[in-house]
């Protein structure tokens, strides 16, 4: 089959398809690379067509020179971790709760699931005016049941306000990957656990949690990806307000209200550069993990 | 110290009842196998001496103090799991130790117990590995070593070898049975494999659907089958069972006849069977024959000696030693 012949003709026909893929990687890459070096206002009149100022590296210490910067970054590593730990740890109770034997079980599966399947923006937009209104959110309501103050939520708790809402997108993520390692672990190693001598809890600690490590690291590594760029969860709700400004916000407000897209094309490059410092240090903890 | 007692103990699994009420006395010190087909209930019974299940209804008596209610890890009893069930993430030396951890034992003791076990189970060179780089035969012994570190009133083994290949099984069969005789504690073996029951028993117990069929030591069932059921489940190969006009000739529904008690000839003698050779299996020692063509019993299986040449399509005479016939009445139950 695979004749010298047939193989340069397969990879000519899957040219077009790679060819494409690259270019669509490729291209977006670098142009932010190639703008970040430019001065490049277009509400001042500047385009690609009138030739663009070289300014080297100016918008690199700009942005970094910003007294917004190092708060975004903050904001940002904040909101990653906090989802984490809420998204893994309730997500492991979570699943323990649903491997339990109980009646209409994979209705409540399907339930369980469902918020993952409400789009970001929806469901920043539901949080803010159903749950979070400060006058007509259940929340509100609930305070006022009980004779407290209703809160403000996205003005006096804006950072955790966004921290529930994220978190709550992702539980049913870490819920059902955090379930199915569950699923998989022999019960003959729970009952050998059980007459050696150990509780429940001592149980949970040695035997379970260990046989999740690995499925616990793969639902970091993917959150963490996706986490690192959440962005209309905070645009619908704060816009960036109250200490909320993520990295990822930050440069959508260089690019876009100020108009500056070589400022924003070098914060996108820092944004790049922290993105794989975080993965190096994921990748070295899931590699010890998935090794065994 | 580990006499294990059950009174009129029963499990149902909702209404389906797996056990009904069985008595049941184990002696201490004693090696019991309990031994049937699959789906006879002898793992339940098993989990049920464990605590891993709980009894519908009687009672179970471990050392004279009444255990029915105790939880697993309270009942002073240590069981080997079929799959091993080794914690994957713990070198072997933490897999041994862990019972002696959840005891809160001294530090100093546990190394010393696990040492010793390891010495007796040779996995000393192997104390640091994780049971992923074992062998099957090691992670058995690994599993073993776990029980053994507990210095429990009794073992309860759940076929144990039946993920091991038959040479290896042979070889940790003579190795439990040696581990029993010289810690002369209480073990208790769930098996479907009547060789292992046979090699290793001193009782064996014979279960079908939940009901003990027999209770006795392997010769005892051997010679003495208490119904067709023990009489065509112990021996290897198979006692042959015959109905029909031969067995009523002994006053009995069905004879049973093991094959060592047959003499083959290839010429013709009084009162001999007569029958067509089908497959001849030569183990060198011995010989199996199968034999088609004997009315109530096809095929019959003979025992001759290692250097009989019989072919495929050959006529045989079979005499069956009258001495040794055993015959059962229309409920299957032996006649004296």
């Amino acid at each position: 089959m695979a004749t010298q012949h047939s193989r340069s003709a397969a990879r000519l026909m899957m040219a077009p398809a790679v060819i494409l893929l690259l270019g669509w990687m490729l291209v977006p890459l670098t142009m932010t690379l190639y703008f970040s070096f430019k001065k490049f206002l277009p509400l001042r009149g500047d385009s690609l067509g009138n030739g663009l100022e070289w300014v080297g590296l100016e918008n690199y210490s700009r942005f970094v020179g910003s007294s917004s910067f190092w708060p975004s970054v903050q904001a940002t590593l904040i909101i990653v971790g906090s989802v984490l730990v809420i998204t893994v740890v309730l997500g492991t109770l979570l699943a323990l709760l649903l491997d339990q034997p109980m009646w209409g079980q994979g209705i409540v599966r399907i339930l369980v699931i469902t918020p993952f399947f409400v789009m970001p923006t929806v469901s920043g937009l539901v949080w803010k005016n159903m749950f979070m209104d400060p006058i007509n959110g259940i929340l509100a309501h609930l305070f006022k049941f009980f004779g407290a103050q209703p809160l403000e939520w996205l003005s006096q708790a804006s950072m955790q306000s966004i921290i529930m809402i994220v978190s709550w997108q992702w539980l049913p993520f870490a819920t059902l990957i955090l379930l199915t390692a569950i699923q998989s672990l022999d019960s003959e190693q729970l009952e050998a656990s059980e007459m050696d001598g150990a509780p429940v809890l001592k149980r949970f600690w040695h035997i379970i949690l260990p046989h999740m490590s690995r499925a616990i690291t793969v639902v970091i590594l993917i959150q963490t990806i996706f986490l690192l760029s959440i962005f209309a969860e905070i645009f619908v709700t704060t816009a960036g307000a109250f200490g909320t400004k993520t990295l990822t916000y930050l440069i959508f407000q260089r690019v876009l209200e100020s108009q500056n897209v070589g400022l924003g094309s070098a914060g996108g490059v820092y944004a790049i550069i922290l993105a794989n410092i975080v993965a190096i240090f994921l990748m070295r903890i899931v590699g010890k993990n998935l090794d065994r | 110290m580990g006499q294990i007692v059950l009174n009129k103990v029963q499990k149902k699994f909702g209404d389906v009842e797996v056990i009904p009420p069985l008595d049941l006395t184990i002696a201490d010190g004693e090696f019991a196998v309990f031994v049937g087909p699959s789906g006879c209930g002898k793992s339940t019974l098993l989990r049920l001496i464990a605590g891993l299940e709980d009894v519908t209804s009687g009672s179970i008596q471990i050392d004279g103090k009444e255990a029915s209610d105790a939880p697993p890890a309270k009942r002073g009893l240590a069981m080997v799991f079929q799959s091993y069930a080794l914690y994957p993430h713990m070198s072997v030396r933490k897999n041994i130790a862990f019972p002696l951890r959840m005891a809160k034992m001294d530090k100093a003791e546990i190394d010393k117990r696990v040492t010793s076990a390891a010495s007796v189970l040779n996995l000393t060179d192997y104390l640091d590995r994780r049971p992923g780089q074992l062998s099957g035969g090691q992670r058995q012994r690994v599993a073993i070593g776990r029980a053994i570190v507990r210095e429990p009133s009794a073992f309860l083994f759940d076929e144990p070898l039946s993920n091991l290949d038959a040479a290896l099984r042979v070889g940790m069969r003579l190795e439990i049975s040696e581990l029993h005789k010289r810690l002369d504690t209480t073990m208790v073996y769930v098996t479907h494999d009547q060789v292992e029951a046979m090699t290793m028993a001193d009782k064996i117990v014979v279960l079908q659907a939940g009901v003990i069929e027999q209770v006795g030591s392997p010769l005892e069932l051997y010679h003495t089958p208490r119904n067709v059921f023990v009489a065509g489940f112990i021996g290897s190969p198979k006692m042959n069972l015959i109905e029909g006009a031969l067995a009523e000739q002994h006053n009995a529904k069905t004879i049973g006849i093991r094959p060592e008690h047959v003499q083959v000839a290839t010429t013709q003698s009084d009162g001999a069977l007569q029958g067509t050779v089908g497959v001849a299996e030569h183990l060198g020692s011995d010989t199996f024959i199968h034999i088609h063509g004997v009315a109530g019993c096809d095929p019959m299986t003979v025992r001759a000696a290692g250097d009989v040449t019989v072919r495929h399509g050959d006529t045989v005479y079979l005499t069956p030693d009258a001495t040794q016939i055993h015959r059962f009445d229309n409920d299957g139950i032996r006649i004296p």
